[in-house]
């Protein structure tokens, strides 16, 4: 039995999650912890964020549970109309990214599939009273009744977390936004949509820069799309994008100021022999995400989880399974567009373990480092207090054990599409269809 | 016609040999018995643009017109399986086709 660490300690004990925090929403769309993992964002599919805090843990405590509270939410987005087009443009928020925080507020941006927007989220704490104009509820004192002067102070009061709007990014978008990302040199920013990627300045929002274009002239050779895009955690220059064809390009932007040419390709060959109707849909890649260290990058494609060293472009350095029994029932998720479901993924703080969604409301944990996984599911059966969540086997074929679940018994509706795991600590969230749910390593 | 008979039965031996071995084959072959009008190449242009499109297509007048306009003196279009059918300008949108509205706001249950 491995002993469990806690924090950047390394070793996490995959078998040894409990449900902190269990919170019903209306479709989540995305999920993101800040930088410093005290905030949880979330984003769904009426434009709303709603925003976690972490509960200061109480050292007395021996279990060390960290309950996530609501802490702020806001309507982000709102629907619109494209009349040009006669599209709707939904109000649904596609992703949440985080500023790295400055001062006293907190930073986000979110967007729909046409506008990225700068929100401010900021305490009030005091309250000014005693105006010599106004009452304390507004009213405007009678002139004539002000006979002295005083000076109004600060008095405390309960604390209110207000949102505001600093930056609309709009109009800079044909296609749908699929992946936005923060730059490390914390001015600029990128926003991809499945044919062009922009590049922008945080204060500016009447401009921004076309730095990867692939639409061909003519739309009927289309043959690719932008699936995923992200900045390199440490390298301001560097930025890598996914496509549907299974490709990632990574480009330097000090070689050119469009970057359609790449510096590097990462493509996996393919066994032509195995080439299939479905092989080019199950390679497309849904995400991206670099390692917080920077030397490496996770893809997730439909049926697998694939880590890429960045100095070695012809194949992936490890390639995880994520549910291969799926294999065999191709033909099924294709009729059901669940082929098309884009899962993402995430690193643990220290790289070691990466974490994807699955279906039946499962998600998986690979750890690297010590060679072995788990399947777990999120449902209000694992909210159980001090329960430790419980292993899951999916019976491919054949005779199926006593705990086993067999493929033609999952739920294809309850999909795990959004994960996010606290950048330092071992707290996992997990976005069910409805339901948000936070898990952390159990501390013995 | 008595020889050719083992032969058809060695290919189809290989091919069902071949299947065993590899799923997503007898996926695909599942596939086109279901819809023996699907095209070879999934990842075209078709199903790229389908993608890009994504989202509801309301009724547009002007896109109406000009369809009408240009097919004139042709026969309508016949419906299109749903899988290699998609909404374009020259798609004289029906009644049928469009989708139903969006159900109002509620308040997000998240936040209590």
């Amino acid at each position: 039995m491995s002993v469990s660490f806690g924090g950047d300690e390394g070793g996490v004990n995959l078998t040894n999650f409990v449900c902190t925090s269990h919170h019903t929403a209306d479709i989540i769309s995305t999920v993101e912890f800040n930088h410093s993992g005290e905030l949880l964002a979330t984003g769904d599919k009426g434009g709303r964020v709603v925003i976690f805090q972490q509960e200061t843990e109480n050292k007395s405590q021996p279990q060390c549970r960290s309950e996530y509270n609501v802490y702020s939410t806001f309507q982000s987005h709102e629907p619109e109309f494209d009349y040009l087009k006669s599209l709707e443009i939904e109000e649904k928020i596609n992703k949440i990214r985080w500023l790295p925080q400055k001062n006293a507020a907190q930073f986000l941006l979110s967007t729909n599939d046409k506008t990225i927007k700068l929100w401010k989220i900021s305490e009030r704490d005091k309250r000014p009273e005693g105006y010599n104009l106004k009452e304390e509820d507004g009213r405007y004192r009678d002139a004539s009744t002000i006979t002295t002067l005083r000076v109004p102070v600060f008095r405390p009061m309960d604390l209110m977390v207000e949102a505001s709007p600093r930056r609309v990014f709009a109009n800079a978008h044909t296609y749908h936004i699929n992946s936005i990302s923060v730059n490390s040199d914390n001015e600029t920013y990128l926003s991809a949509d499945d044919l062009r990627i922009n590049l922008w300045h945080l204060e500016i929002t009447d401009r921004s820069f076309n730095i990867v274009d692939i639409k061909p002239a003519n739309m009927e050779e289309l043959t690719e799309v932008i699936t995923a895009a992200e900045f390199h955690p440490h390298q301001c220059n560097t930025f890598v994008y996914s496509s549907s064809k299974g490709t990632i390009r990574l480009c330097d932007m000090r070689a050119s100021a469009l970057c359609d040419k790449h510096s590097k390709l990462f493509e996996e060959p393919e066994d032509p022999s195995n080439r299939s109707f479905f092989s080019e849909i199950i390679s497309s890649i849904s995400d991206v995400k670099f390692s917080h260290n920077g030397r490496y990058m996770m893809t997730r494609d439909y049926l697998s989880v694939k880590i890429w060293d960045l100095n070695m472009e012809n194949r992936p350095v490890e390639t995880y399974q994520v549910h291969e029994y799926l294999r065999s029932k191709l033909c099924s998720l294709y009729e059901n567009d669940c082929i098309f479901d884009k899962f993402e993924c995430c690193w643990n703080g220290n790289d070691s373990v990466v974490m994807t969604g699955s279906y039946n409301n499962f998600f998986r944990m690979l750890d690297r480092t010590q060679r072995r996984d788990v399947t777990l599911e999120a449902s209000r059966e694992s909210c159980k207090p001090r329960q430790v969540l419980k292993p899951r086997r999916v019976c491919a074929g054949g005779k199926r054990k006593k705990d086993e679940i067999s493929v033609d018994s999952l739920d294809f509706n309850k999909k795990i599409l959004h994960t996010a795991w606290h950048p330092q600590e071992n707290i996992i969230a997990v976005a069910t269809t409805n339901n948000l749910y936070i898990f952390q390593e159990k501390v013995n | 016609m008595e020889d050719t008979k083992p032969e058809e039965a060695n290919v189809e031996e290989q091919k069902d040999e071949e299947n065993k071995i590899c799923p997503e084959k007898m996926e695909e072959a599942k596939l086109k018995a279901r819809y023996p009008h699907l095209g070879n190449k999934p990842g075209g242009s078709d199903l790229l643009r389908k993608r890009l499109q994504k989202g509801p297509k309301y009724f547009d007048s002007g896109d109406y017109n000009m369809a009408k306009a240009k097919i004139k003196n042709k026969q309508l279009p016949a419906a299109q399986t749903e899988k290699t059918g998609e909404i374009t300008g020259d798609h004289i949108p029906t009644p049928q086709d469009l989708p139903q509205r969006k159900p109002s706001l509620v308040a997000s249950k998240l936040a209590g």
